[in-house]
């Protein structure tokens, strides 16, 4: 389906803030890659390097109440959703001081306070529970709305059915967001989905289904507006699917050998943060200025993560036996 | 399978005669009642579709409504998955997986996910879902529907694994599953269903983890549950007509499960015998012989023995059904045998 012709334009005030948040998702990924490489942190990565525009603008109309359930590559989902960045980096290096102690890691962080409910290491399994989320929010009778985000290989998964059929059937505040970058960790798109876009399967489950230009902010920004309107105003849940590029492959240490000659090389000259960053000044919507500063201030703060993550202590070993159940294992 | 759940008969004793499912329905209706966040969610279940294929919970929906009583698609995963969200989100739902083994269709969910979550989570987040599902071998379903899967759940850390053998312990316990901060199978058993009992009126919840002594006794220790306990009973009179006093434990909970009173009986007795409806080969009765071996091999008269179905899947033929069920004359058998 195409955008709506009446669809909503970001103002100058809502690109700016869409910036900022592709903006502290790079730096923040950059710091990730930068500490890996010199040896002070030992992690599986998914960098979504690229992808930026997706959650950026999506988050620009999430509270804190509202909620994501996402995935392994979803340290920019909650970047984007104003998580704090401390418990974020002790937890990705596994330390006391993490928002899990420690225990889950980069492909398991939650954080409840900015709505960071699930992160999941199994494809596709970000569905069913928000949908759970999204029933409860219903049940409790607020506006609340609940992103799932998961990828294109994801949606090949039974438990993608399964969730678009039971949100559409008790109209759910959800929508399914599909930053689809082209590649199922190594297979490629066509090779794997039997359709052309992810958003036709909508259809099959009567709902709104939309493809978008993921890595266009004001496509985006139409969309994901008509959409969140829909979900808070009790009208159901929207497939949306962002199409867009990863940067860094499937994990890092990816070779990319399964991409064609010179792929990985177009995509990088549509890189969508300095297109982005370009076209806010040539359109006057900001200053260099004030996005200088936005920068300085937003590498300090990353910094400062990265130094309050990696000094904080390691989990004490009793560790182990508390959280397995809400009392302590006896043995 | 279709059985329709009547109302249990009261008398003016301040008990009602019930069978096991009248009591899940009495569990799910007491607890809908005391706490608005308790859902419940599953195939059938609402009172348009017949209150659940065993009538386990005709008359929720028409009492407290669709959106807290919800049937749903035949969609194993979306229930799971439904069910703990909204549990991460402050409820206590509690789905019905119809049968024990399209639980396996939702073991990503159940295992990965609600078990998990609270460990992973550093503790910021729980799942107190309960599961209730139906299994047993016993009505000629065969090979996918009749498996009992308590091994598979007891293997995996965060989630707790209840199976009740009579009408006062489905209530209690299923009262308790639904009140516990954490992911709890509930497992309802063929064998044990129909079984009446006086259960008290004012029945609340049976702790969690707690075994029950069905009888006492010095000779020989036999640890059960489930429809495996209602054919222990059965064996019972054929023991004491063989003059062994057995001390036969229902273990109710089986992860976690209560090693201070097996321990504890078979301190006093020296003999262990472990039966169980699930296969033999790595089922729960290896777990439970392993402990009391470690524990108590100085005090052991003989060695452990276990009972259980045959590696293979449940079959239909019923010859060959009864000889996959472990049969109280095998238990007469063994316990003789354990004598010397």
């Amino acid at each position: 389906m195409t955008q709506p012709s009446n669809a909503p334009q970001p103002d100058s005030a809502a690109l700016t803030d869409i910036f900022r948040r592709m903006l502290r998702i790079e730096r923040n990924d950059d710091a990730i890659l930068s500490t890996i490489r010199k040896g002070r942190l030992q992690m599986p990565y998914y960098s979504a390097r690229g992808q930026e525009v997706i959650p950026a603008t999506i988050s620009h109309f999430l509270t804190d109440e509202d909620q994501i359930c996402t995935i392994y590559r979803g340290i920019q989902d909650m970047v984007a959703k104003d998580m704090p960045l401390k418990p974020l980096w002790a937890e990705i290096a596994g330390r006391i001081d993490g928002t899990c102690k420690g225990k889950g890691g980069p492909m398991h962080l939650t954080h409840p306070p900015t709505g960071v409910m699930v992160t999941t290491g199994v494809v596709g399994s970000s569905m069913p529970i928000a949908n759970g989320l999204a029933w409860a929010a219903k049940l409790d009778g607020s506006r609340r709305v609940v992103i799932a985000y998961f990828g294109d290989g994801a949606s090949n998964i039974g438990a993608f059915h399964e969730s678009l059929n039971l949100a559409s059937l008790w109209k759910l505040p959800v929508i399914f967001v599909c930053p689809n970058n082209g590649f199922a960790e190594h297979t490629r798109f066509e090779n794997g989905t039997s359709v052309d876009q992810i958003s036709k399967r909508a259809i099959g489950y009567g709902m709104p289904g939309f493809t978008v230009d993921g890595n266009d902010p004001w496509e985006m920004y139409a969309q994901v507006s008509t959409a969140i309107a829909r979900a808070r105003d009790g009208e159901g849940p929207t497939l949306l699917e962002c199409t867009t590029f990863r940067f860094l492959g499937h994990v890092l240490g990816d070779d990319n050998k399964y991409m064609a000659e010179g792929e990985l090389a177009a995509a990088k000259e549509k890189d969508p943060l300095p297109l982005f960053r370009q076209r806010l000044l040539d359109e006057g919507h900001v200053d260099e200025a004030t996005l200088a500063a936005m920068q300085a201030k937003i590498e300090a703060e990353v910094a400062e993560a990265r130094d309050f993550g990696l000094a904080s202590e390691l989990p004490s070993v009793d560790e182990i036996r508390r959280d397995v159940f809400a009392q302590e294992m006896m043995a | 399978m279709s059985t329709t759940t009547t109302r249990a008969a009261t008398n003016n004793t301040g008990t009602s005669k019930m069978n096991s499912l009248q009591a899940v329905n009495a569990a799910l209706h007491q607890a809908m009642a005391a706490d608005d966040k308790v859902l419940v969610l599953g195939e059938d279940i609402a009172d348009p579709e017949g209150g659940g294929v065993t009538g386990a919970t005709a008359g929720l929906s028409t009492k407290f409504g669709g959106e807290r009583v919800r049937s749903t698609p035949i969609s194993e995963q979306a229930i799971i998955g439904a069910a703990i969200g909204a549990a991460l989100a402050g409820y206590k739902p509690v789905a019905e997986i119809m049968l024990m083994n399209f639980t396996t269709v939702a073991m990503d969910m159940i295992f990965n996910h609600a078990a998990k979550l609270r460990f992973m989570s550093g503790g910021q987040t729980s799942v107190p879902i309960t599961i209730r599902t139906l299994t047993g071998a016993g009505w000629q379903t065969a090979g996918q529907h009749a498996d009992h899967l308590e091994g598979w759940y007891a293997h995996a850390a965060g989630i707790k694994v209840v199976a009740p053998s009579n009408p006062v312990d489905y209530k209690g316990l299923l009262l308790s599953c639904i009140d516990d901060p954490d992911p709890c199978i509930f497992i309802e058993s063929a064998g044990s269903l129909f079984v009446p009992a006086e259960v008290p009126d004012d029945q609340g919840p049976i702790p969690l983890g707690k075994a029950r002594i069905v009888q006492e006794g010095s000779d020989l220790t036999i640890v059960t549950w489930s429809s495996q306990t209602v054919r222990a009973q059965m064996a019972l009179p054929a023991m004491a007509e063989a003059g062994l006093s057995v001390e036969l434990i229902d273990l109710r909970t089986i992860s976690p499960w209560d090693r201070e009173t097996v321990l504890a009986s078979v301190r006093k007795t020296g003999r262990l015998l472990v039966a169980h409806e699930a296969v033999r080969d790595f089922g729960p009765g290896a777990e439970i012989a392993a402990t009391v071996s470690e524990e108590l091999f100085g005090v052991l008269k003989a060695p452990v023995r276990r009972l259980g179905a045959p590696k293979c899947p449940v079959p239909f033929a019923k010859v060959l059904e009864d000889a996959y069920i472990v049969q109280p004359d095998q238990m007469v058998a063994a316990a003789q045998t354990l004598m010397g």
